[in-house]
């Protein structure tokens, strides 16, 4: 995955980013724009995920419905997805058929309209989205554990959106968040697979560049101040299963204790796997999976941190075994904390970290679209030179990063700890 | 399509089939893009062996293979695996149970030993068994909990009535409860053998060394009356719709699934199905359904159509998640839907759209091992031949638009549908 690439500035500040790939007919093209659930105030929580929504609901040239009927004809895939720190679409298609994802997307970085009956539609589309979310325990439980852990900074919503906002922004509202984020200094262009560099960039010069500089998006999102002293929650709702999330604060993407964090999350829940589009393996050999698992306290656990632009969270998750209470299973979860944080750890489990990482890197190198993912991913926390490097700076890791990490990160009074209390046929 | 496009297609030329002297069938192609290799496949021990009381047990078995062998303990198994970054599991259906694993390349050997050993000499020891329990009765209580699962569960109940595909694979707490770990030892006994199964490795390897290592791995394994699956019973039409609520307190949204019986993988009908379907409710933002449910009426986040065909009869079901309170309009506009697709025929645009759709799509969906390895999966299942792929253009550009109505008329009866919702 680390084939020479080239990276070009247009003059209206969009950052491209090429890597021909030959080994498959497949060209996967990326614009991500660097707006997400941290640009968001209160009472327009959710409007960037709405406004993806929006995109794909035409403009002149591409009225809706022509445009996914045009994509799925040629035999392509697109998709979008809103995130904390950015919004990112993609088209996948056959390689001799790529231009028509190049010019819808410059198309739609300009030139949708936002019809107050697409709006109107929308709406109910994605109250529908909430509900269905709604559904999940652990969506719940997760949303109450995010808004705890942050006051000030806009990190304290899911990117869906509370549901007042959802029923109350208007159409200005979403046009408006549009034309400040979605300008051509606010995105990044990726695009990997079947094609010739010069001919490449030369039709993204010319389909990009004519759309003008924007004024530069005003950032709303405003520093967490420590925590001072350990939270615990409740969340009640329908069922009979228990579960706990336990939740650290994290260093930033950029953060250089984010790799031996990241060597310390597979040794305690197994490795998080950060490919988009490729799965992960299993963590039955974890620290976490043998103290609370193999012990029978819990039924599962799994840990995983993001990647970041701001400092987030490091979230452990576990669903609690029916005969066990979760106290038990925060004491048991404590025990392994203190572990890490006292004892070093060996020399083979670090190296294990190592090999996980490389052979998940190699997973993800089967598959284009995930290439050109990772070259506009890196870039909205980083930037793509820490793609290129991340396995050699996880190989740099040492015990002794990885203890004093632990002792920093992992302290019980910058925790939240929520538990999902099942209400197992009582009425709430 | 273009020659560059078809010598990137699977076919008589790169793919690798042997039989080996004990029945198991291994099937490869090379792929040097990336470092890794995907194993896959399956073998004749699926649910239809469970006994009703016992609902689940074929779940169970394959779920414990790995909880501990004759040389190997589970913590042992799965540090093997985890230390080298591969993973393997089990899981059950219907008619086989399968496998899939993946690792670099250099690791392959360990991963077909685990994989080998997992099914050979599985040894169900009790504490792991007991934990394993717990981990499917917590399965199931999430389950309950669960509008789509719920939903999935009494559509099948209801369109195949009085017959194995209405059984969930997965079983119930008390067929679960009652499994004891002398029937694991028994299935594993009764069933399990090199007779009827399929493995796949596609990857960094070369087809030769792949076979090589798979007859070291598993070459050796005989089993003397490995017992032969059950017939399947005939399906009983359905004689009229028949509709039924599984209520789950506390929910903000209900699972909405209609549908019918769909045609089986081998049956001609199965590539116009397939295509009347994509109409329906796949192409583009769903379909004909995603249209009219969610983009028009904008009663749902998720509104498509499926079409789910194997070695018996399948399903064809229209799925959406709604608010509580618009079930009923979300259901009427499906109907009304599943009408207009049974009077008159689809358009000429709708069905080349689509088959344009089918054509174009099939390299991607092919780019990874894992993709190759679904492949050639489905090419011995149903035995499609080696050159299908290369073919399948042909295959989806035959079909009419008369064909389509055909099937849609055979297989859709509005009068006579399964119709389950999950929710408060």
């Amino acid at each position: 995955m680390t084939n020479s690439h080239t990276e070009v500035t247009l003059s209206n500040g969009l950052k491209v980013l090429l890597k021909e790939i030959h080994t498959a007919p497949i060209i996967s093209s990326w614009v991500w724009y660097r707006v997400g659930s941290r640009d968001e105030v209160q009472g327009r929580t959710g409007i960037s995920h709405w406004v993806e929504h929006m995109q794909f609901k035409g403009t002149p040239q591409f009225p809706a419905n022509v445009l996914d009927k045009a994509i799925s004809r040629e035999g392509g895939v697109w998709n979008a997805m809103t995130y904390l720190d950015w919004t990112a679409y993609y088209e996948t298609m056959p390689a001799d058929k790529i231009d028509l994802g190049l010019r819808l997307e410059s198309d739609r970085m300009v030139n949708s309209q936002f019809k107050p009956e697409e709006v109107a539609s929308e709406r109910t589309v994605i109250i529908s989205e909430r509900e269905g979310s709604e559904n999940e325990p652990l969506f719940m439980l997760g949303e109450a554990v995010q808004q705890t852990a942050f006051r000030v900074h806009p990190y304290h919503h899911e990117v869906i959106g509370d549901m007042a906002d959802l029923r109350t922004m208007t159409r200005d509202d979403l046009y408006n968040h549009y034309r400040e984020f979605y300008v051509p200094n606010n995105a990044v262009m990726a695009v990997a697979g079947d094609f010739e560099m010069d001919k490449m960039l030369a039709r993204i010069r010319e389909l990009f560049e004519p759309i003008p500089v924007g004024k530069e998006p005003a950032r709303v999102a405003r520093e967490e101040l420590p925590q001072n002293g350990e939270v615990r929650l409740s969340v009640e709702g329908p069922g009979a299963t228990s579960y706990v999330q336990v939740c650290y604060r994290f260093p930033a993407a950029s953060h250089p204790d984010f790799y031996p964090l990241t060597v310390l999350d597979s040794l305690l829940a197994g490795p998080s796997n950060l490919n988009m589009f490729s799965g992960g393996i299993s963590n039955k050999t974890s620290r976490l999976y043998r103290a609370l698992v193999d012990k029978e306290l819990a039924v599962s656990v799994h840990g995983g941190a993001q990647a970041t632009v701001d400092p987030f969270l490091y979230g452990i998750t576990m669903t609690i075994h029916p005969k066990r209470k979760p106290e038990e299973v925060i004491a048991a979860l404590d025990r392994e904390i203190q572990r890490v944080q006292e004892e070093k750890a060996s020399k083979e489990e670090i190296a294990r970290a190592i090999k996980q990482a490389r052979a998940l890197f190699a997973y993800g190198s089967e598959n284009i679209t995930n290439q050109a993912f990772w070259m506009g991913y890196a870039e909205m926390f980083a930037n793509y030179e820490w793609f290129q490097t991340y396995l050699d700076k996880l190989a740099k890791v040492t015990a002794k990063d990885i203890q004093r990490v632990a002792n920093e990160y992992f302290k019980p009074q910058s925790r939240v700890v929520g538990t999902y209390v099942p209400l197992d046929g009582r009425v709430k | 399509m273009t020659d560059k496009h078809n010598s990137a297609l699977p076919g008589p030329n790169d793919i690798y089939r042997e039989v080996l002297p004990n029945g198991i069938t291994v099937l490869t192609r090379s792929n040097f893009n990336s470092p890794s290799v995907v194993v896959s496949g399956y073998f004749d021990a699926g649910a239809l062996f469970d006994p009703d009381s016992k609902l689940g047990l074929a779940d169970f078995v394959t779920s414990a293979l790995m909880r501990g062998t004759k040389k190997r303990t589970f913590d042992k198994i799965y540090n093997e695996l985890e230390s080298i970054g591969a993973s393997l599991g089990f899981s059950s259906g219907v008619h086989k149970s399968g496998f899939n694993g993946r690792s670099l390349a250099e690791d392959l050997p360990l991963l077909l030993n685990l994989l080998a050993e997992s099914l050979m000499a599985p040894t169900f020891p009790k504490t792991e068994v007991e934990k394993l329990r717990a981990q499917l009765l917590t399965g199931l209580d999430i389950r309950a909990q669960d509008t789509s699962d719920m939903a999935s569960m009494v559509f099948d109940e209801i369109l195949f009535k009085d017959h194995p595909y209405s059984r969930p694979e997965d079983g119930h707490p008390e067929t679960v409860k009652r499994i004891k770990q002398d029937d694991l030892v028994k299935f594993h006994r009764e069933y399990f053998g090199p007779r009827g199964m399929v493995i796949v490795v596609v990857g960094a390897v070369k087809a030769e060394e792949a076979v090589k290592q798979v007859k070291r791995a598993l070459g050796g394994w005989q089993v003397k009356g490995q017992k032969e699956a059950p017939e399947l019973p005939p399906l009983k039409p359905m004689k009229k719709t028949v509709k039924r609520h599984h209520r789950i307190n506390g929910k903000s949204q209900s699972d909405l699934i209609i549908g019918t019986v769909g045609p089986k993988r081998r049956d001609p009908e199965f590539m116009p199905a397939m295509l009347g379907n994509n109409i329906l409710g796949q192409f583009g933002l769903m379909g004909r359904i995603g249209d009219v449910v969610r983009e028009k009426a904008g009663l749902a986040y998720y509104a498509g159509s499926s079409l789910s065909a194997g070695l018996g009869p399948g399903s064809w079901e229209v799925s959406a998640g709604v608010n509580p309170k618009n079930v009923q309009k979300a259901s009427e506009l499906i109907v009304s839907e599943l009408k207009r697709f049974v009077d008159d025929s689809v358009t000429a645009e709708e069905l080349k759209d689509s088959q344009e759709n089918f054509v174009g799509r099939l390299p991607l969906s092919l780019e990874s091992n894992g993709g190759i390895a679904n492949a050639l999966l489905n090419i011995e299942r149903f035995d499609l031949g080696l050159d299908y792929y290369q073919r399948y253009e042909n295959i989806v550009r035959d079909v009419s638009r008369d064909d389509v109505l055909k099937v849609a008329r055979k297989f859709i009866d509005t009068e006579r549908l399964a119709i389950a919702t999950a929710g408060p």
